[in-house]
């Protein structure tokens, strides 16, 4: 079964979406990176869709879902890479994604993850 | 429908007095030769064509019919005329006046034609009538449509201009608004300038409205949607030039602009966007 490839770099977690998200791939991300998170006991989640360039309201939901999930587990997630045509369709369908950070690219992402995570809260 | 053909044969015997009744009427019903936009021999000129191509409609029997071939030719000049007289700059009221101020002619043409049979003259009144009326239509329709035409080229050539997206520092896009934002304007907007941050690289956005005259409730989405967008891409927006009365209007329309931040003018925002990159100008 196709399954989003989580990689570890030190105390952040990295995963890039190359492939078209579908609901059921989305779910065993969600599933996937939680119980990761709670293995390698993560500090920062960087999420990288660049490469994705259609997007519905449920991967939208599941992105926020995943921000929120992280946050419960003290792990800050940084969404990068937005192309401008997702942006506009997310903006359009009304998600604005509250609580999600966001940033240009994959160095910006990481460079927030350091500032974020570096505080005590963690939040 | 079946005619006599006594119009046919007044617009043929008849056809100089005519015009020169019908010129008459025209440039008394109208001020357009004073206005010098349309000169005597051009309106003779064109006023004989149009009685050529009407006679020979009128000569088939079919005037009436838009499918008969004649009918279709002086279809086909009145189009061309009519949007000869939109780039003139006439009004509708003025175009359609040159069809029907051929009426008065024609009618008493056929008066003097029908003599005492006054049966004869009603019918070939009203076919007269009917036809000049279509014809009255179909010009006024061809106005609005070559004027639709030229409104929508504008504003497409007005679309073009007016979205420029500048770097102003490393890291720092400014686009200035200028002129009333709608839902298509603000989409474009929003693509270029989306599509410029992630060309650049940019972190900031600064939104300058200063050349916006009027901000309403859906503008007022609109700089919303464009702000979320760019914070969705990971970048900041500023929003700068807000006059006095646009700020009043925005709190009386009781927009929410909490999360984004605004500044009086293009140099405060600077300010603060190079601040925020972790640049600062002395003096």
């Amino acid at each position: 079964m196709e399954r989003i490839p989580i990689l570890r770099m030190g105390e952040v977690l990295l995963v890039t979406i190359q492939v078209d998200m579908h609901d059921q791939l989305a779910l065993q991300l969600q599933d996937d990176l939680t119980s990761a998170i709670a293995r390698h006991n993560a500090r920062g989640v960087l999420i990288d869709i660049s490469a994705l360039d259609m997007v519905d309201s449920f991967i939208g939901r599941m992105l926020s879902d995943i921000s929120g999930m992280g946050r419960i587990l003290d792990c800050a997630t940084v969404v990068v890479g937005m192309q401008p045509a997702v942006a506009i369709t997310l903006v359009e369908l009304g998600l604005s994604l509250p609580g999600v950070s966001t940033a240009l690219n994959v160095e910006r992402g990481m460079a927030l993850l350091r500032t974020v995570s570096g505080r005590s809260d963690g939040s | 429908m079946a005619t006599s053909g006594m119009i046919a044969a007044v617009l043929k015997k008849r056809a100089d007095e005519l015009i020169v009744k019908w010129i008459a009427n025209q440039t008394a019903t109208q001020a357009q030769l004073v206005r010098g936009r349309v000169t005597k021999d051009e309106l003779e000129q064109q006023s004989r064509q149009f009685l050529k191509l009407l006679a020979a409609a009128a000569q088939g029997g079919r005037a009436s019919d838009p499918d008969a071939p004649d009918t279709q030719a002086l279809h086909r000049y009145l189009e061309e005329f009519s949007r000869t007289r939109v780039i003139q700059g006439f009004s509708s009221s003025e175009t359609a006046n040159f069809i029907f101020s051929f009426k008065r002619p024609l009618f008493e043409a056929l008066r003097a034609e029908s003599g005492q049979n006054a049966d004869a003259l009603a019918t070939e009144i009203w076919e007269a009538t009917e036809i000049l009326d279509a014809l009255g239509l179909h010009t006024v329709t061809t106005f609005q449509k070559a004027r639709e035409e030229l409104i929508s080229r504008q504003q497409r050539d007005l679309l073009e201009l007016s979205t420029p997206v500048v770097t102003l520092w490393k890291g720092i896009l400014a686009l200035p608004m200028i002129g009333t934002l709608d839902s298509a304007r603000t989409q474009i907007v929003m693509e270029s300038l989306l599509q410029k941050i992630v060309e650049t690289g940019s972190q900031i956005a600064i939104i300058d409205i200063t050349g916006v005259p009027t901000v309403d409730t859906q503008v007022a989405q609109h700089l919303l949607k464009t702000v979320t967008a760019l914070r969705l891409m990971g970048a900041e927006c500023i929003i700068s030039g807000i006059r006095p009365q646009i700020a009043q209007t925005i709190v009386h329309l009781g927009v929410d602009l909490q999360g984004v931040t605004t500044k009086a003018n293009l140099a405060d925002a600077l300010a603060i966007a190079l601040q925020r990159t972790g640049r600062s100008i002395a003096g």
